[in-house]
């Protein structure tokens, strides 16, 4: 899977460029050109995305996310469900960085080979960061009313969670 | 909606730093959002440029109509509103390609190229389509064959068998992505 993967972005490169030599394409104006469009999109994206950080950072940082899980506690241990991953799930949508951070401190607290920290793993490994990628996405390409795509992209979060807590057990 | 996400996380967690005397912590949060974004940007932007730069020789050649071709059949159900062949397709099948290998880096230019030309088609400007939101969806569900980040950091702190969360990982994934669709074609049909 490793050498695939190494192998797979020169081959895809070497490929287009040939294919371009071929259809008697200019290769380098063609790269050129491309390229330039990525400036106005990084200007454009610029905005949305330090809005949205700044918003997440303020709400992560402040800790009040921690008195809300410890509020949770007795709740979650009704249901037979590990307060620990908590964290992992909720912030997964929100921030991938802070995402890391968390799993990072599990990993250092349990190991890694803990059952909560591989279920922790497979939470964060099998999402994305919703809130992110709908203000890079959209706001880049200046979309202002994003209609149910939040709801539709917490649910399947949700999904993610809910499912990890039922399939890992089978594998662990 | 984002909107009044926004406001929540800025109100509540700018209260609560307040009242429990974290106000130093707000301090350093609001002057140091800037930087954390352009650092990001400073990330995306170089290789952008080079995915794009490929992306042109791919699209000035014909290998991107090439590819919405013979990509349409596979993704003109989870897309009806595109039309065939249309080149949103190629960019949309290269954004999962990328996602797919654990290819991050060029999966983000791909994305950001197929939204624009998702742009193209859309009537409202400003208002998402239902491709785009769906084509979001894929994106959401995080669909990897390698976790790559998560299987570096097990091997940071030495686990016994670093991509023993692979298989669970991919099940996950993959299943939560069928639900998401439904889930996302429930939403269309009742945001029409």
């Amino acid at each position: 899977m490793k050498i695939l993967s190494n192998l797979f972005i020169p081959v895809l490169v070497l490929t287009v460029i040939i294919y371009g030599v071929k259809k008697k394409v200019n290769v380098y104006d063609s790269f050129v050109n491309g390229a330039k469009e990525s400036l106005p999109m990084a200007i454009n994206m610029f905005t949305p995305l330090l809005a949205m950080i700044f918003g997440i950072n303020i709400f992560t940082n402040s800790g009040l996310i921690d008195e809300v899980f410890q509020f949770l506690k007795p709740i979650f241990y009704l249901i037979n469900i590990p307060l620990e991953i908590l964290p992992v799930a909720v912030m997964r949508p929100l921030s991938g960085s802070f995402g890391l951070a968390l799993l990072n401190d599990m990993f250092t607290v349990y190991g890694p080979d803990n059952y909560l920290s591989i279920l922790a793993s497979i939470i964060q490994g099998s999402s994305d960061t919703t809130l992110y990628i709908i203000t890079l996405y959209f706001g880049t390409v200046g979309i202002k009313k994003i209609k149910y795509a939040l709801w539709a992209g917490l649910l399947a979060d949700l999904t993610a969670v809910i499912l990890s807590l039922l399939i890992v057990p089978l594998f662990f | 909606m984002i909107n009044k996400l926004w406001i929540f996380f800025i109100v509540s967690g700018s209260l609560f730093l307040i009242i429990t005397g974290k106000a130093d912590i707000l301090n350093s949060q609001i002057l140091t959002s800037g930087k954390t974004t352009l650092d990001l940007i400073m990330q995306i932007f170089p290789l952008l440029a080079i995915w794009l730069g490929i992306m042109n020789i791919a699209k000035e050649s014909g290998l991107l109509d090439k590819l919405s071709k013979f990509i349409s059949p596979l993704l003109s159900k989870l897309f009806p509103e595109i039309p065939k062949g249309h080149e949103s397709l190629g960019l949309i099948s290269s954004n999962i390609i990328a996602n797919l290998f654990g290819l991050g880096n060029a999966a983000t230019p791909f994305g950001l190229k197929a939204m624009e030309a998702l742009q193209k088609i859309n009537k409202d400007k400003e208002t998402a389509s239902r491709s785009m939101i769906t084509f979001l969806v894929i994106n959401t569900c995080g669909v990897t064959l390698v976790p790559t980040t998560i299987i570096s950091l097990r091997m940071m702190h030495d686990s016994t068998d670093p991509t023993s969360i692979v298989v669970p990982c991919i099940l996950v994934t993959f299943i939560s992505l069928f639900i998401g669709l439904i889930i996302d074609r429930i939403l269309a049909r009742r945001y029409k």
